[in-house]
Parts: C-alpha cells; sequence; structure tokens
C-alpha cells in the first residue's frame, strides 16, 4: 500500500488506475487504506458506534448509498442513514442541525448560508463527482442532429415554440412534446439556469414529472418528445433514447459523456456536493465516514453512472476537508459568486 | 302501495334481474382490477422473493438487496400506530356517543373530525415535523434533553427527532378520524334497548359502556381498526416530510431508532431506472401485503375472542 504514504494530490489517479483494472481489490483492501490512512490515529472501524444522519439530493443519493453501503460492511456499528428530501429540502435539515450530512446537487445558496448562521451551524463543502445532464430524444427522431444552448433556450422558455419547424426551418413541420423533470429537484434548477437563465421563465405547457422513468416512457413513446435528465439514467437507458450533442461555447456539438464532461467541454454538467456539520466533524464515526467517502469515490462514481472530478478539484476537495475549511466558496458578503464551477474551485 | 297503480310482475321481474346484472358487473369490475394487480406483482415479484431478501439491507446491487429494515420499521410503526390510535379513537368514540351531551361544542368536534378524515396524509406529516419530530423548536437537535442510555430499549430523546415513536405517531393522527369516526358508528348501531335495560337494572354509565355498550360494538370496531392499520401501512408522503430515511443499515432497537418504511422502500426502487429493482420493489409489495394480512389477522383473531351474540 505504498500510496498511503504519498502526498494526497497523488492518491486519486493511482486509485483510479487499480480500480479499472481491478475493482475487487480495491474493494478488498479498503479497510487497509482506511487504517493505514489514519495511522497517526489508529481506529478499530469494526468495534467503532455512533450514528450518522445524511439526507438531500436524490441525485446525489446513489453515491451516498455506495458509499454508505460498503461503509457499513467494514463498521457494522455505525448506523448510517440516508434520505432523499431534495437538495433544498435536505438543506433545511441540515441548517437545523438535523443531519450531520447534506447531499447536494448544488452549491449552498445565499439565503441557505444565512439559516444556517443563525441557528450557529458551521459546515465543511465538499464537491464529489460530476453529473451531466442529457438531452434526449426518440430513437426515430432523424432531424435533431445536435442542439445548440440557444435553440434550448428558446424551446423551453415561456412563448417558445409549438413546432419542429419554427426552430430550424428544415425540421417537420409538427408539435413538438416537451418533457422535463420536477420543479422541486436540482436537476430542474440546474437546467432553468443554464439554459433559460436567472430572469427567463420556464414554460408551463410541459410535460413534468418527479419520476424520471415517466420521462423516459414519455420521450422513448413519442417521436416528436424531447426531454432532459442526468446522464446515468440515459445510460441505463440508451436502448430507448437518443442523446443529442450539444453546442455550447466552442460552437461545435458535443456529446455528453464522461471524457468531455471532464475535460469541460460539455456544456451542461454540474458539480455534486457533500457537506458536512463542523460539530459532526469532530465525531470519529463521522470522520472515518468522510475518510472512507473520498477514498471509495473513485471507484463507486463510475459504478454509479456519475463522472468523477478532475485530478486538481479533487486534490482541492480533499485539502478542504483535511483542513476543515469552513463554508462554502459560492456565496461571498451575502451574494453568490458568479463564475463557473472549475474557476471558482481552483 | 296505493290503490291501482300496481306494477306489472314482468317489469318487477325485469328490473330485478337487471340490478342484480348490476351488482354482478360492479363486483366483477373491482375483482378484476385487484386480480390484475395481484398478478402482475406476483408475476414480477416472486422470482426476487427468497430469505436472504428479507433477512438483508438495502443495496445498490438489486441481487444483493434485501427489506429488512424497512420491514421491520414499517411492523414498529404500525405498531405504535395501534397501540396509539385504536385505544384513543375508541375512547373518543365513546365520549362522544354515550357521555357527551347534545351541544354546539360537540357538534363542532363531530365537524372537525369528519373534516379531518378527508385531509391529505401530508399534512398532517408537517404538523408532526413540528409537533413531534422538533417539539415546537423548544430544544435544538444536536442538544436534546436525552433519558437513559442509548443502546438500552427504554431510550428517550425529546425532541424526538425522525424516529420510530414520531414516525408512529404521525399515523396514529392519519388514521384517528377513521378510527373514531367508524367506532362511532359502531356503538351507534347497538340497539338502544340494551341500553336503556342495563340502567334501568341500576347500572352506571360506565357499566353499561363496559360490559354491554363496548362488547357489542366491538366487532364492528375491530373492523374499523383494520381499515385503519391497512391506511397507515400503506403510508410514505407524512413519514417522508417527518424525515423519514430510505436507506438504513438497522433495525429500530427503540423508541428513538431511525427507520424506514416498505413504502418509502417501494417508491424509490420502482423509480430506479434498472428493472431489476422493479422486481424486488413488486416482491416488497408481496412482503408489505403479508404484513398488512398478518396485522388483520390480528385484529380478526381478537374479533373472534371478544364477539358475544347478542342473544344468549
Amino acid at each position: 500500500m505504498q500510496q498511503n504514504n504519498m502526498k494526497h494530490d497523488a492518491q486519486p489517479r493511482l486509485l483510479r488506475t487499480l480500480a479499472k483494472c481491478s475493482a475487487f481489490i480495491v474493494l478488498a483492501s479498503t479497510a487497509s487504506i482506511l487504517v493505514a490512512a489514519n495511522q497517526d490515529a489508529p481506529v478499530n472501524l469494526a468495534a467503532m458506534k455512533g450514528s450518522i444522519r445524511i439526507d438531500g439530493s436524490s441525485t446525489v443519493y446513489p453515491i451516498t448509498e455506495a458509499v454508505a453501503e460498503e461503509f457499513s460492511k467494514v463498521a457494522p456499528k455505525v448506523n448510517v442513514t440516508v434520505g432523499i428530501s431534495g437538495t433544498g429540502g435536505g438543506f433545511k435539515r441540515f441548517c437545523a442541525g438535523e443531519t450531520a450530512i447534506s447531499d447536494a446537487s448544488r452549491p449552498i445558496t445565499p439565503s441557505e448560508v444565512a439559516l444556517a448562521a443563525t441557528n450557529k451551524i458551521e459546515f465543511i463543502e465538499i464537491p464529489i463527482a460530476y453529473d451531466a445532464l442529457s438531452i434526449v430524444v426518440n430513437p426515430k427522431n432523424d432531424w435533431m442532429k445536435s442542439v445548440s444552448v440557444a435553440q434550448l433556450k428558446q424551446i423551453y422558455s415561456t412563448g417558445g415554440p409549438k413546432t419542429w419547424k419554427e426552430i430550424d426551418p428544415t425540421w417537420p413541420d409538427r408539435a413538438m412534446k416537451i418533457y422535463s423533470p420536477g420543479t422541486d429537484s436540482g436537476t430542474f434548477d440546474y437546467f432553468k439556469e443554464a439554459i433559460v437563465g436567472k430572469e427567463g421563465k420556464v414554460r408551463s405547457d410541459i410535460s413534468v414529472s418527479e419520476d424520471d422513468n415517466v420521462l423516459v416512457l414519455g420521450v422513448s413513446g413519442d417521436q416528436d418528445a424531447i426531454g432532459f435528465f442526468g446522464l446515468a439514467y440515459f445510460e441505463e437507458n440508451k436502448d430507448k433514447l437518443r442523446s443529442v450533442p450539444v453546442i455550447g461555447a466552442s460552437g461545435s456539438p458535443v456529446a455528453a459523456q464522461t471524457s468531455t464532461v471532464n475535460d469541460g467541454t460539455y456544456p451542461l454538467s454540474r458539480p455534486l456536493f457533500i457537506y458536512v456539520n463542523s460539530k459532526s466533524a469532530s465525531k470519529p464515526e463521522v470522520v472515518a465516514f468522510i475518510e472512507f467517502y473520498l477514498n471509495k469515490a473513485d471507484a463507486l462514481i463510475g459504478e454509479v453512472g456519475y463522472v468523477i472530478l478532475p485530478a486538481d478539484i479533487l486534490a482541492k476537495s480533499n485539502a478542504n476537508w483535511k483542513a476543515r475549511r469552513l463554508g462554502t466558496q459560492f456565496v461571498k458578503d451575502d451574494k453568490k459568486v458568479d463564475g463557473s464551477f472549475s474557476t471558482i474551485y481552483k | 302501495m296505493k290503490t291501482g297503480r300496481t306494477i306489472p310482475q314482468a317489469k318487477r321481474i325485469l328490473s330485478n334481474r337487471l340490478m342484480w346484472a348490476a351488482c354482478l358487473g360492479a363486483t366483477t369490475i373491482a375483482v378484476l382490477v385487484l386480480s390484475a394487480l395481484l398478478i402482475t406483482i406476483a408475476i414480477e415479484g416472486t422470482g426476487a422473493l427468497s430469505w436472504s431478501f428479507l433477512t438483508s439491507f438495502a443495496s445498490r446491487k438489486p441481487a444483493q438487496a434485501g427489506i429488512i429494515a424497512p420491514l421491520m420499521g414499517s411492523i414498529w410503526v404500525c405498531a405504535i400506530c395501534a397501540i396509539v390510535a385504536i385505544p384513543v379513537g375508541i375512547g373518543t368514540a365513546i365520549y362522544l356517543e354515550e357521555y357527551a351531551r347534545r351541544s354546539r361544542i360537540k357538534s363542532l368536534i363531530q365537524l372537525n373530525i369528519s373534516n379531518l378524515s378527508g385531509v391529505p396524509s401530508i399534512v398532517y406529516g408537517i404538523l408532526a415535523l413540528v409537533a413531534f419530530v422538533r417539539f415546537f423548536g423548544i430544544r435544538s437537535a444536536d442538544d436534546a434533553w436525552t433519558f437513559g442510555n442509548a443502546e438500552s430499549i427504554f431510550y428517550l430523546q425529546i425532541p424526538f427527532g425522525p424516529s420510530v415513536i414520531a414516525g408512529g405517531l404521525t399515523l396514529a393522527l392519519v388514521v384517528l378520524p377513521i378510527m373514531i369516526i367508524s367506532s362511532q358508528e359502531a356503538l351507534r348501531s347497538v340497539p338502544q334497548s340494551l341500553r336503556q335495560a342495563a340502567l334501568a337494572l341500576g347500572s352506571t354509565q360506565w357499566q353499561v359502556v363496559w360490559h354491554v355498550t363496548l362488547p357489542a360494538a366491538l366487532p364492528t370496531i375491530m373492523t374499523g381498526a383494520i381499515l385503519s392499520m391497512s391506511r397507515a401501512i400503506g403510508e410514505a408522503a407524512p413519514l417522508l416530510v417527518i424525515g423519514g430515511f430510505l436507506l438504513v443499515f438497522q433495525t429500530p432497537a427503540n423508541l428513538m431508532s431511525d427507520f424506514t418504511v416498505l413504502p418509502l422502500q417501494i417508491y424509490n426502487w420502482a423509480g430506479r431506472p434498472q428493472s431489476d429493482f422493479h422486481k424486488i420493489a413488486a416482491a416488497a409489495i408481496i412482503v408489505q401485503l403479508v404484513v398488512l394480512l398478518a396485522f388483520n389477522t390480528i385484529a380478526i383473531i381478537i374479533r373472534q375472542k371478544l364477539q358475544r351474540p347478542l342473544q344468549s
């Protein structure tokens, strides 16, 4: 286990290669990695007790679920519970001190930071992965080879086009069926802000469902349907849907896949976070869990269909935790910090 | 029937047959829909049912996933709900039917109970979040009053937090109106002459209730209890609001334990993209139906034991 003695930022790449060639070895050796990583304060995970309450985004849930499942195998006496109240609902509980960790599919907002402050809750922000939104159409749709961000904005804004032809004259003169995830989801929040913009309004004459399966069914059953949801969901339904490459700032169409999300060329990707209550971060079981999370994330994130963060951001993420750096990078002087995630987290 | 206006024999027989056909049709529709539902669930779910499915915790891999945590969670929560809602419901019904005099306040209470039975369960969830989970914010969660050892079965914490007791009390709120109304109906159906006879023999009001009215009404009350418990075990929304978790790796050990319930687990599995999860969701539905049947069997056994014929 020589990598344990290296600097932390060198670990991810090594681990990733390891995970690729033999995920099993990584799984089996996790316990020893953890024990070795905490050599200065040896912990006996098997005997560790306590409870860790986690709530928040249903998008982050699969990652946290996987980590919690693996963690409960090595530390069976620690009671880890995970809820899915949504990013906003999770923050409400987190900022009231009811949960130790909050899963979030968007950064914490200024009003949530203020709420935490009034309840004297301090927290540590840790980015963990990328999620990408896929724009999906029916496989029979042979006209939409790619779509620009401007066209997407046109389609989803109030007073948008009714037929395909209104967007591009070469497209068929048939009514569009537009689908979207529920307005309570972080996915919708992100899409609205990235595509329609803060000032704009998403049109109301679209089919909305909290259940992504309904969206899959809707789009796969209608030639003239268009919708969007997380890349992981598309990957599971590749045979029923077609993902449309998106034209962003670069001017050329980019397909949604791990490599394009990772190098930042795919325009519709977003970071996922966990927030840790600083009071909980002094408890040994929470420390063990977060260390486990950061160590295991590489192997598990790919498995559940998300994209691993680039090495430099991951290093920053690890450093945030190691230094127990309080607060968020996204709110300054009660205002939201503008700019892309990768520039804020450099 | 007034003189002269007799309906012809043939017409009467025809309408008799028509009504018989209509009622049979209504029954058939209900049975068909129910059996279609049960058959599809059975086809999809039986393959996933196994001993290890019943005894393992949840997993991101459908083949290894089990339902011990939501199963035990549902049993705990429903048991607490029954212990609270059934006595309180029957007590309220007895007061309203046997003791309370006709007054404005009584009709106001009556009106409110009827209205509450139609309130969406999620509203009770919001009330329970404030009342049981947070205790109106008198104390924050990370600095709660604690009584006893965290590992003992008598461990108690105030505020309750999203624990099994908060869940059970929430469901008790949801089913109380149904419980009260059905118990009232049961008491009302006991013939007045029985009460009068008992009172004439010099019984006190309570003796009448305990020895005459309640035993006579109990079978119907237990039917109401069955309906209430069936409602309680299927509820997911109010438990989601009070902060019930989804992924839990321990079965409840005391009233303060975190929990999850079967409907939450089914909802989550059914919403996943992989079809293997839909199969284990169907298997979980079968387990839920069995648990419900078990609860109802207990109620039916109690009913049989307590039933006494009116004439003897």
